[in-house]
């Protein structure tokens, strides 16, 4: 396993200092999510305008793979549809899963590929994913 | 002392392994053992030449597999210094154990308004049966909370167990921390008050010599897999008076004297709370690993890992970016160290040091009100057994010194 592949730049700057991390005035969501296997917890917040994504931010504690899973995300989401951040969300689960392969399906998920490798470390795959099920289930 | 570790390691086959292209340095030990090959070979003798059930024929390999599983009640029964092998109940595990207790025997016993006391170190294994009979009994379920040290004091004691308490459950040592508790004074005070104590000795039963009877305890239960022996096979120990009020817990097979078509009577101890098919072989494999405990010596095995546990809390004091938590007194604590690494998660932390072979526990330890209490979401464990070394402490050190760099810190 090489830990830089799991470590990189992208996922270090994410984790450390996202611009995501903080608190949205009035969100139209809020919704926790929780690894109760790791005590991971966070709170992810959007604000919708009709359909559309306008702002989204998270909160609370996780590791770096999931703070920077989670930002990633945001940036991804935003001024999004709701049906194109739920295809978002299908996609990149599907590419952890190792379900969706190919290359340019896989290209709508932008810096969110860089955790294309996570499933060689099948005890993170849960960190990975936590934002994801949870702005699935937000939207749902 | 290297031949002696050097014949020791050779026992176990798992340690010799490469993980990650490094050498497995097993600091996972808390959460289960690797067994020798002794409990290894010992498991494929007995479906080599035994296999069959216990207590119910007339043939040889039936009177063979009783034969073995009755010597291991008789081998744990001396290994905890219990009076009779009636007071030693084999089960699937410590929770098994615990879950038992709760509802055959808590249940008949808690009323409305009563208390029942556990400690914050608890284990979810002995909180989570507790919280359910005072929901169903209308009882209440009181906290032991700890001073700095992760010690519980004895005005804390004094405190909580009152004439209202009626059963106290209480590890022996802390899963998440490693401190270990004062259960004799715990005990005598709770015996003041008619309640009755029960034991999780999951973590300490492996790693030192236990006397019920001087411990005081009215019931103890712990695992076989914490202690070398394979998963699945657990102890339920408890004073034959009390075990002969309980009602069974399992109906079935083996635990019946008559059965008639409306009505049943139960078998007597230790029978009546082992329904079903037993475990044969984990029994036969947890006495392989008491004998094998034996051999060494419990004295020696504890001063191994005192040793090893004082050498290492020694290294990660004097790692700044290293915190620690439960008591600083290695004398206090068994081999855990529970710990963080400053601004790193320690999944992080875990997944870096797995990838140098070194593999440790991260998250709450199934002890999430603890983890509250201490106002941290998780800790990482490196828990030690008398096979590790100090050469596997200090690549352990070398490679935490290693981590914050892997997550862009600095130093």
């Amino acid at each position: 396993m090489d830990l830089n592949s799991i470590y990189s730049e992208l996922i270090l700057e994410h984790s450390q200092n996202s611009h995501n991390y903080r608190r949205i005035d009035a969100p139209t969501l809020s919704h926790k999510g929780h690894n109760p296997s790791c005590g991971d917890e966070i709170t992810l917040q959007l604000k919708l305008e009709s359909e559309i994504i306008k702002d989204a931010a998270f909160s609370g504690v996780g590791c770096a793979i999931s703070k920077a899973s989670t930002s990633i995300l945001i940036d991804l989401i935003t001024d999004k549809t709701k049906q194109e951040a739920l295809n978002l969300v299908d996609t990149f689960i599907g590419m952890i899963k190792r379900e969706v392969t190919n290359e340019e399906e896989l290209e709508i998920l932008e810096d969110a590929l860089a955790f294309q490798n996570i499933s060689n470390l099948p005890a993170r795959v849960k960190c990975a994913v936590l934002a994801w099920h949870t702005l699935k289930k937000s939207l749902e | 002392m290297q031949n002696f570790m050097q014949d020791i390691r050779k026992d176990f086959p798992a340690l010799s392994q490469q993980i990650n292209e490094k050498s497995l340095i097993y600091f996972d030990n808390a959460a289960t053992t690797h067994k020798p090959k002794q409990v290894i070979d010992a498991l494929t003798t007995y479906y080599e030449k035994f296999n069959a059930n216990p207590h119910r024929g007339a043939h040889y390999l039936s009177i063979k597999s009783t034969e073995i599983y009755e010597d291991a009640r008789e081998t744990v029964r001396k290994f905890i210094h219990a009076k009779s092998s009636k007071e030693i109940i084999f089960t699937k595990n410590a929770t098994e154990s615990l879950n038992i207790l709760a509802f055959s025997y808590a249940m008949n016993l808690v009323e409305e308004g009563d208390e029942i006391v556990v400690s914050i170190l608890e284990h979810h294994s002995n909180l989570l049966p507790w919280q359910q009979v005072a929901k169903l009994k209308g009882a209440t379920l009181k906290f032991l909370y700890l001073n700095k040290d992760g010690g519980i004091k004895d005005t804390e004691i004094e405190s909580k167990i009152t004439k209202k308490t009626k059963l106290v459950s209480i590890t022996h040592m802390s899963n998440a921390l490693g401190n270990i508790n004062p259960i004799e004074k715990i005990t005598t005070y709770a015996h003041q008050y008619g309640a009755k104590v029960i034991l999780d000795g999951a973590q300490s039963v492996p790693h030192m010599t236990i006397d019920v009877g001087k411990l005081g305890i009215d019931f103890m239960v712990f695992s076989g897999h914490k202690m070398l022996a394979p998963m699945g096979i657990g102890v339920l120990y408890g004073k034959e008076a009390l075990l002969k009020e309980m009602k069974p817990f399992l109906f079935g097979g083996n635990m019946i004297e008559y059965v008639y078509e409306d009505y049943a009577s139960f078998a007597e101890l230790p029978f009546k709370l082992e329904a079903g098919t037993q475990n044969v072989e984990g029994a036969l494999g947890l006495m392989t690993a008491i004998n094998y405990i034996n051999e060494i010596g419990m004295e020696k095995i504890q001063a191994i890992e005192a040793d090893l546990t004082s050498y290492a809390l020694e290294k990660l004091t004097n790692l700044d970016e290293v915190v620690l938590y439960g008591s600083k007194n290695s004398k206090d604590r068994g081999a855990v160290i529970s710990f963080n690494i400053k601004d790193v998660h320690p999944h992080d932390t875990a997944s870096i040091l797995d990838s140098y072979g070194v593999a440790v526990r991260a998250g709450h330890h199934c002890a999430q009100p603890l983890m509250r209490y201490l106002e941290i979401p998780a800790t990482t464990r490196a828990s030690f057994s008398f096979y590790n070394t100090k050469e596997e402490i200090d690549f352990f050190v070398e490679s935490l010194k290693k981590v914050r760099r892997w997550l862009g810190y600095g130093s």
